[in-house]
């Protein structure tokens, strides 16, 4: 008998509290299989956001600690200048990362940090209600956008894996999607890769998950995958933006 | 092929995603179950006929399926 699939063993049995069907918990447990994968557990520390993805200290069988919201990077900068030989990676949401959190990352890949940040993009902040967060798409509604996004009056989505590109202190950028079986195991492969990049020191890594919030889109589990392929990934393509040798 | 499809039914929310995305459409919600979240639980039905692909299982966000093949 041989196991095809398992819930990870980086994890600590925890039940997750995300949303049903709340794509956090496919890419929490990508992230958890990646450190199977690699062996890593007892070497790892989590450093977790303020939003949905913070819960992840919470489910995680390694080191965990919270930052305050966007100030991920500079704990984790911090952790890993003390604990060279630990791996330390973050786990941001967009509202995180691309907003409150952008100096810190920017900053954090212009250094070269030799950390690991996993950053999901659902185009929303979940926790808080579903208000409109700087990659919440044209047109789409949200709490604080009722009629939808207007481009004219607040931007158009930030696009973080093609700007954090072009930092020569960022040794990997990829962004990968968990709507089908095969887009999450890429998105594993490019997670383990990310983990990989720290191990070797070649840089900063970071991996844009494009993710579903069923409960803040207003749509099904099925529909709101649906919505990332028809809808999220033109704007934002999948792809690798950087990698290192 | 001998598979076997383990559901933890106790953590199931029942979002479904499983049946979506089973490519022979061999899971259902087990409707003489109420677990404690309050939903339906997912089953496997005919498990003869699966093909162990995992895709349940990897979908799956609350980890409830562990997919076994001999």
């Amino acid at each position: 008998m041989a196991i095809v699939y398992e819930r990870p063993k980086s994890l600590n049995g925890a039940p997750f509290t995300y949303c049903p069907g709340c794509t956090h918990g496919i890419i929490t447990q990508q992230v958890a299989a990646a450190i199977d994968e690699l062996g890593i557990v007892d070497d790892t520390i989590c450093v977790g956001c303020v939003g949905c993805g913070g819960y992840i200290a919470w489910f995680m069988d390694t080191d965990a600690i919270y930052s305050l919201h966007g100030r991920a990077p500079a704990n984790a900068t911090g952790i890993k200048r003390m604990n060279p030989d630990k791996v330390v990676f973050t786990y941001q949401g967009d509202g995180d990362l691309a907003s409150i959190g952008t100096a810190e990352i920017v900053q954090a890949a212009h250094r070269g940090e030799k950390i690991t940040t996993i950053f999901v993009n659902n185009a929303t902040y979940g926790m808080t209600g579903g208000q409109m967060a700087p990659t919440t798409l044209v047109g789409q509604k949200t709490t604080t956008s009722p009629y939808g996004r207007d481009a004219a009056h607040c931007g158009k989505p930030i696009r973080m894996c093609e700007l954090l590109s072009t930092i020569d202190g960022a040794a990997f950028i990829q962004r990968v999607a968990v709507n089908t079986p095969g887009n999450v195991r890429k998105a594993r492969a490019a997670i383990k890769r990310a983990f990989q990049c720290q191990i070797e020191g070649k840089g900063f890594a970071l991996v844009e998950v494009l993710s579903a919030c069923p409960t803040n889109w207003g749509k099904t589990p099925a529909a709101a995958l649906d919505w990332i392929a028809s809808d999220m990934i033109p704007y934002y393509p999948l792809g690798n933006f950087k990698d290192f040798q | 092929m001998i598979s076997s499809v383990r559901f933890h039914q106790d953590a199931c929310k029942g979002c479904e995603l499983c049946i979506h995305f089973c490519p022979k459409g061999l899971i259902q919600t087990d409707t003489a179950v109420l677990n404690a979240n309050g939903v339906h639980p997912t089953k496997i039905t005919r498990q003869e006929e699966c093909v162990a692909c995992a895709n349940c299982a990897i979908m799956c966000p609350d980890g409830v399926i562990t997919v076994e093949k001999f």
